[in-house]
């Protein structure tokens, strides 16, 4: 039977803080939800947790799959006292746009704020400047300071919503992965041996796939994440021609990256497996970027590798924006990829 | 070897596109081989002897790979816009021919130039191949071209795109063919996806575990007109690379080198390289470690299309591998 979509498992995924290296209170809503569907499960020495549920019958390729658990957020570094921490960002996050936002922090989801000077006393010099990160400050205000410790991770305090045909979430990227790996291992089709890895320390150079994929010794791999999608219009009416991936255009299968030139017979394997089901998919613009697969496809002798991607906008903001048919249509594709993997797939690479 | 060098620069093989260039250098080598085999991400990896006790099993790389382009988007009028595969250099960019591996042909424009004194991006440049819509392109995302030079010989230099690597492919090749009686167990790897971040010499290090390594790559030279300064020179031989950005030479393996040269008066200069890398890299950093070193080629204009080598210093490269392996090795 096919997988479905869960909205409400995603909704606690994302509303979870877990940033690279703290990745905990995801790791136990993974451990809680496929307990029961796998015939082996564990949690490797960074964190990673390495589940297989094995198929049937015969020549059975061994496919990873991976999705990571981390996020991009921040670390706390320094108690200025009164609730007041100095605090660093971990991962990909574009400085000029943390201000002002409320956040989490830590596991148990601490609230507290980026706080920044009110309008009322800038200069207009200084309304032109981005701030320094060393010049913000979370504030949790004093009664709470006691809660947070150096060394704390926090993230923006955005909660899930479903918009219509969309969702707005942090995190997208990519707990939307990690809800689809999740109901892939419960829907698992029997022609493969399905090695599950929720990973950790994507955001911070891919260090946990690495790992994951010396231990788990695949036969092909699948990084399943999401993307940014840039697809919003030009402001001076030009043509988009830089748009990475667009929303609504299906899952985003990626031919190149920054990190990964993606196996060409797992590349028409996905193409086709969508023609053939009249699954919508897209090609993720070549570019830079990088996903586990990069780690995945370097791991000892070499493993034939790609990524699949959610399209997302916004992602590595306070909230990102993606649309439910393409997160349906991308657990779709994968399903039927899956299903319809033989060891012919991997017939000499050409 | 000319006529080799010039159908293997000839042999379109961007990173993960080998295939192409890979059986021409099989079909090459089939019958001087003990054992030929694919890794999974396209190296071709073919055995020659068996270890003898005063052997070693050593493992050379030349990759096959070339710089290239690839399709991101194409526009309402047919125009292709592209980014690069490996180090395509936007100065080289303009006006240049490419070939997409379908075959068809294009030119390379650019956008209104702001100033003639910076270079434009490659995101303000796009591929023509004379279409006027969409519809008509054949070209899709993904798809990936070449730069298209042939090969001409201005004196004693060969001057060709994809000199960079191919020269060396073609030295690795006459080994093959030309090495008796080595005590040695040699594994000729004709890697991929090096120009990417020496990918394919990654895993395929990994498989041949080898206890020995050498890559065989082009180097720059500091021998031109206000050129960058470095010691290497066109036509004063084959240079054995002490260091670049990506690999101290194992000194041991250098000092091996040397005095091969020396002993059979072959003529080499010293290289060192402030910026690049080589396959080496990742043959000595692979599991445990393994010494490593790079025989390197002198070459002028890397990454554009018009590579240029002294023939002399491919020769002599070629004699100084074949005596690096003709005897047992002891690296002390």
């Amino acid at each position: 039977m096919p997988p479905r979509i869960n909205t409400s498992l995603l909704k606690r995924l994302t509303e979870a803080c877990a940033v690279s290296g703290d990745e905990g209170s995801i790791r136990e809503i993974v451990l809680e939800q496929i307990k029961s569907h796998v015939d082996d499960v564990q949690v490797d020495a960074l964190g990673n947790v390495l589940a297989t549920k094995r198929g049937k019958g015969k020549h059975r390729p061994r496919v990873m799959l991976a999705a990571h658990m981390d996020e991009v957020g921040f670390m706390i570094i320094y108690d200025d006292g009164d609730g007041l921490f100095r605090f660093d960002t971990v991962g990909g996050l574009d400085k000029r746009q943390l201000v002002g936002k409320p956040v989490w922090v830590g596991a148990d989801r601490v609230p507290g704020v980026i706080g920044t000077k009110p309008i009322h006393l800038t200069t207009s010099n200084e309304r032109s400047r981005a701030i320094s990160v060393e010049s913000l400050r979370i504030d949790v205000g004093p009664n709470n300071g006691g809660k947070v410790n150096v060394g704390d991770r926090a993230t923006f305090a955005t909660q899930f919503q479903r918009i219509g045909k969309s969702i707005r979430a942090k995190a997208i990227d990519d707990r939307i992965g990690v809800t689809m790996l999740i109901e892939l291992i419960k829907h698992a089709p029997t022609n493969i041996d399905l090695q599950a890895a929720f990973t950790v320390q994507e955001e911070v150079g891919l260090r946990g796939a690495r790992v994951a994929a010396y231990a788990l010794e695949p036969d092909l791999a699948i990084a399943l994440d999401s993307t940014p999608a840039m697809d919003l219009p030009r402001w001076d009416g030009e043509e988009n021609i830089r748009y990475n991936t667009k929303l609504g255009f299906g899952p985003a299968i990626y031919v190149a990256d920054g990190a990964t030139l993606s196996d060409p017979r797992l590349i028409n394997h996905l193409q086709e497996t969508g023609q053939a089901n009249g699954i919508p998919y897209q090609l993720r613009q070549p570019g830079g970027g990088g996903t586990d697969a990069c780690a995945i496809q370097r791991s000892r002798e070499g493993v034939p590798a790609v990524s699949v991607s959610v399209p997302a906008r916004y992602i590595h903001t306070a909230a990102s924006i993606a649309r439910v048919d393409d997160w349906r249509n991308t657990l779709s594709l994968l399903y039927a990829a899956l299903s319809r993997l033989s060891v012919d797939t991997l017939a000499r690479i050409t | 070897m000319k006529s080799l060098i010039e159908k293997l620069t000839q042999t379109p093989g961007p990173p993960g596109h080998e295939n192409q260039i890979r059986q021409v250098v099989e079909a090459e080598i089939t019958e001087y081989a003990d054992e030929i085999r694919v890794d999974n991400l396209g190296n071709l990896i073919a055995r020659k002897g068996t270890k003898s006790e005063r052997g070693k099993r050593i493992m050379l790389a030349a990759h096959m790979d070339e710089i290239g382009v690839i399709a991101t988007h194409i526009d309402e009028n047919g125009f292709i816009r592209f980014t690069n595969i490996g180090g395509v250099m936007p100065r080289y960019a303009p006006g240049g021919r490419v070939r997409f591996l379908d075959g068809t042909p294009g030119v390379i424009g650019t956008e209104k130039i702001e100033s003639s004194y910076k270079v434009p991006p490659l995101g303000k440049m796009y591929i023509d191949i004379g279409v006027s819509s969409q519809k008509e392109c054949p070209i899709e995302v993904g798809d990936v071209a070449i730069f298209e030079r042939p090969l001409t010989e201005m004196g004693d230099c060969l001057v060709s795109k994809a000199m960079d690597d191919r020269v060396s492919v073609a030295i690795m090749i006459e080994a093959m063919k030309k090495l008796k009686g080595s005590p040695h167990e040699i594994y000729f790897v004709f890697s991929v996806q090096e120009e990417v971040g020496v990918r394919g010499a990654t895993t395929a290090a990994f498989g041949v575990d080898p206890e020995v390594g050498l890559a065989i790559d082009v180097t720059r030279t500091g021998d031109t007109p206000k050129g960058i300064t470095m010691e290497v020179s066109l036509g004063a031989g084959p240079a054995i690379k002490v260091k670049d950005s990506g690999m101290i030479s194992d000194p041991r393996v250098v000092d091996w080198m040397v005095s091969t040269a020396q002993k059979a008066k072959i003529p080499y200069q010293l290289e060192v390289l402030e910026r690049g890398g080589t396959d080496a890299r990742a043959i000595q950093l692979t599991r445990s470690g393994v010494p490593a070193g790079c025989l390197s080629i002198p070459c002028r204009y890397i990454h554009s299309p018009s590579e240029m080598v002294d023939y002399n210093d491919v020769e002599n490269a070629l004699n100084l591998l074949l005596a690096l392996l003709k005897n047992p090795i002891t690296l002390a």
